[in-house]
């Protein structure tokens, strides 16, 4: 029987070898646990923790999770991508491995024993002749100022206790009793409130302010701006948001920058100086034979991220040192783009986090930051805290980028798939902070002397790619040509939203797909069996199918579609059944979802993750388009963007497929797409006709109709 | 400035400040109490709840002088870890939240819907809650949540 190799080195560990910066044993029995990834309500903490507390033998409530900061944590770049239980929770588990072996080492040492003779149980170290010792008692003497090193085995999936269960979330007491665990409820000593004047019309500059309003506003302590950036700071919170009113009405504003029309935005975004990239080619040899082709168009609006609560910071100067409170996503690449703001040295930054609400990406968590260090300038070493208007965050913060998504299939005699092109036209899906020479930052755009604004970008195929996540298709085609055309130009500002392109090229895909089995009279389940070679995509499939009794008979009013997708091709897999009732509009009933993580350390947070992307996702596909005139965005409110109520949220039924042998993958991503397809291809059975540009409205269903008819 | 005095969550309170001020900022800013979350500051989102007499209202636009010689709960006034509610014990078995930025206030509302139909049925949940937004999808969690709490509160 031959050995397993040893594992490479996960890459957080890489980065970030050094053993003490992962885990230390403290003074009072606790284990401290430091990640570089970020709680954001996905419930990663506690996953992690349960891994720890495996791997080390110690009960979970001796873990006890550190919060990000750029003054101690590892550098794991940005918690995004469904790559926490990836990157942190290989490396977590890693290193406690290695911490495990030695510390198994010190004590056989110290008790005279083999160490395969010892044993760990909640931390005590125990052998034959009721020898023991324990992590904290040997905690003086082993130093884990070492770095990791690839040998390091952990523990077979049969003796792990912890991971495969679904244990009770570790945050969740604290939000149910209002301790104060968000950013938002913490208070530091001598803190005050800022607030910062944005304009209404899209880039406008502020060519003149008049301050007297503002003076007047008992509490106020300093007026601040540098060119267009302009904030007041006030010992109270009332007194910030009554001096930021007097300060609008003090405000002149240039014209701005004009707006694409909201009602054509293929046709805007096709009409666009573009970057193009071939994605991907497959060659048939020989060539199929070719005997008619069709093409469909599909688009998604921009989406607003639209977190409950408003982007919120804390800052406070000491010298030229900042110390900054931020629920951004990446504490480090924060840090990068405030040194390069405030040209200063890293060292002279401490970013750290602190929970805010759910981002689903890319918001304002990180603009709000620098709007933060920017009045903290003006409140003589005092710390201000720094909370968005609603109306910025739904206007000010950067969006998911709108996308049109042309698919073209050439068909032979027996209506069988022979070449497939599916081509992009989308601003990029990603301008994050801390990763170029210029800073991504919203405030940075709007000084004296101004950075220029970054046009967002896509990260590369290998990392999941952009606008053209998941545009290669998973079907077993026999030639394709992928293409993504990246817009240069940016009236909208746009980045990373949850599945980045993949929402919108899953719809794309899987509504063709399904139109394509229609027109050839087959069912769109066993059509994509049968273009399927990957067994574990057959499974979730299948999972789902059966689960929703495939296919429940016909009945007046009703529609049922499928949707699948692996999210970034290298994922989770997912699919959906959707169930809808429809006909002036449409509601849908009932989701049935199959998802395969490879491992699910949590299974339930698994399931939790996947119902709440599930909804999201229905939020999208029913409701959700960033509105605007040619010169503001006009959905500044819940009333304007309007989300899925308690009403009007489907039932949602998920079986997590367990597969323990599998390195686990995350589960925050893996919905969008699938369930967007399904809700779509649900009411073509429903209604018999296609929608192809979301959201599916009363609006859209009308203008399909036309179209159709 | 008049003192406006009220019961929050049980105990009498005096706010000096001025009585068309907001509700939101006399609990958050001066009284420290946090429970309430700022959302919108329109009424539209449901994260700012408190209960006010029988009634959940939205505390970001309701004037202080409202609240005048009333009995205000808010989350914290429901329960804490070592008393909690049964909502609250409920929320945490069904693991009902993810970010649980908008729990306080659908706790609040949930309350509410208790005192005035202690037996709701699952559609009585939803309508109760429509005025409060989840960003994160965790409706369904929290409607199982509520119900579970309203059985067990049944039984007693």
């Amino acid at each position: 029987m031959s050995t397993p190799a040893a594992p490479k080195l996960p890459v957080s560990l890489v980065a970030n070898p050094m053993l003490s910066s992962w885990v230390k044993f403290g003074p009072d029995g606790e284990v401290t646990v430091s990640p570089g990834k970020v709680e954001i309500g996905q419930g990663i903490v506690t996953a992690l923790a349960q891994i720890a507390a495996d791997e080390l033998d110690v009960d979970l409530a001796r873990v006890q999770m550190i919060r990000a900061s750029t003054a101690a944590s590892p550098n794991e770049g940005v918690t995004s991508g469904s790559l926490s239980i990836q990157q942190s929770g290989r490396a977590i588990r890693h290193a406690c491995a290695e911490i495990r072996q030695i510390f198994l080492g010190a004590a056989a040492d110290r008790l005279g024993v083999e160490a395969s003779a010892l044993d760990i149980n909640d931390g005590t170290i125990s052998g034959p002749g009721n020898i023991r010792t324990s992590y904290w008692e040997l905690a003086g003497e082993v130093s884990l100022d070492r770095d990791a090193t690839p040998g390091a085995v952990p523990k077979p999936i049969a003796q792990r206790a912890l991971a495969g269960n679904s244990v009770q979330r570790l945050d969740i007491p604290d939000k149910v009793f209002a301790e104060r665990r968000f950013i938002h409820d913490t208070a530091l000593p001598g803190m005050l409130h800022g607030r910062v004047l944005r304009p209404e019309i899209s880039r406008a500059k502020l060519v003149d302010l008049r301050e007297d309003g503002a003076r007047a506003v008992p509490g106020l302590v300093a007026i601040a701006r540098d060119g267009s950036f302009c904030g007041v700071v006030c010992e109270t919170e009332a007194a910030a948001e009554a001096a930021c009113v007097a300060l609008r009405k003090g405000a002149t504003w240039s014209a701005g920058e004009t707006l694409p029309d909201e009602n054509d935005l293929a046709a805007f975004l096709k009409g666009q100086p573009v970057e193009s990239t071939v994605i991907d080619c497959k060659a048939a040899s020989p060539a199929g034979e070719n005997t008619r082709t069709i093409r469909r168009q599909y688009t998604r609006p921009y989406i607003a991220h639209a977190s409950i609560a408003p982007s919120c910071a804390m800052a406070q100067w000491s010298g030229d040192r900042v110390h900054v409170w931020t629920h951004s996503q990446g504490v480090y690449l924060l840090r990068a783009d405030l040194a390069l703001v405030l040209k200063l040295p890293v060292e002279h930054i401490i970013v750290e986090h602190l929970e805010g609400a759910g981002c689903y990406g890319h918001n304002a968590a990180d603009d709000v930051a620098l709007d933060a260090v920017l009045l903290a300038k003006a409140a003589g070493g005092r710390p201000v805290r720094v909370q968005w208007s609603r109306a910025d965050e739904m206007t000010h913060a950067p969006f998911g980028a709108a996308m049109a998504i042309e698919i073209e299939a050439d068909l032979d005699a027996q209506n069988e798939i022979v070449c497939w092109r599916h081509s992009i036209w989308s601003n990029g899906h990603s301008a994050r902070p801390g990763r170029a020479s210029q800073p991504a930052l919203l405030a940075a755009f709007e000084l004296e002397h101004p950075f220029p604004r970054v046009i967002s970008a896509n990260p590369p195929q290998a990392n999941g790619g952009g606008g053209d996540r998941n545009s290669i298709p998973l079907y077993d085609f026999p030639a394709w040509k992928i293409e993504s055309h990246r817009l240069l130009t940016m009236p909208v500002r746009t980045s990373a939203l949850r599945t980045l392109g993949g929402q919108g090229n899953v719809f794309a895909i899987e509504s063709f797909l399904d139109e394509i089995a229609a027109e050839r009279g087959e069912d769109p389940v066993a059509f994509r069996l049968r273009h399927l070679a990957d067994e574990r995509a057959k499974d979730v499939i299948r999972s789902s199918a059966k689960r929703a009794n495939w296919k429940p008979a016909a009945k007046a009013g009703t529609g049922h579609g499928i949707g699948f997708g692996r999210y970034k091709n290298t994922g989770a897999y997912c699919a959906v059944v959707a169930e809808i009732e429809g006909e002036e509009d449409i509601r849908v009933k009932r989701l049935t979802i199959a998802v395969d993580v490879g491992e699910a350390i949590n299974p339930d947070g698994v399931v939790n993750q996947i119902e709440g992307g599930a909804i999201q996702a229905t939020s999208w596909v029913l409701k959700e388009r960033v509105r605007f005139d040619s010169e503001r965005i006009t959905s500044n409110s819940w009333a304007e963007y309007p989300i899925l109520r308690f009403s009007e949220v489907p039932q949602v039924d998920v079986e997590v497929i367990q597969r323990s042998e599998i390195d686990p993958v995350g589960a925050g991503e893996a919905a969008h797409g699938p369930v967007a397809a399904a809700i779509a291809n649900a009411v073509f059975d429903c209604l018999g006709v296609r929608v192809r540009n979301l959201p599916i409205t009363r609006d859209s269903l009308i203008a399909a109709m036309e179209l159709a008819s | 400035m008049p003192i406006t005095r009220f019961r929050l969550n049980g105990v009498e309170t005096d706010v000096d400040a001025d009585p068309d001020s907001l509700l939101l900022d006399a609990l958050r800013g001066r009284l420290g109490v946090i429970g309430a979350h700022f959302g919108c500051g329109s009424g539209e989102c449901g994260a700012c709840r408190v209960i006010v007499g029988d009634h959940a209202v939205t505390a970001c636009d309701a004037p202080l002088w409202s609240v005048a010689n009333k009995d205000v709960t808010t989350v914290e006034g429901l329960g804490n870890a070592e008393r909690p509610h049964p909502l609250q014990r409920a929320f945490i078995a069904e693991q009902a939240l993810q970010c649980g930025y908008c729990v306080s206030g659908i706790l609040i509302s949930a309350a509410a819907l208790l005192r005035q139909n202690p037996r709701p049925s699952e559609a009585d949940v939803r309508t109760a809650l429509d005025r409060n937004l989840c960003r994160c999808g965790s409706h369904n969690r929290m409607v199982r949540a509520i119900l579970r709490a309203a059985n067990e509160m049944a039984a007693r």
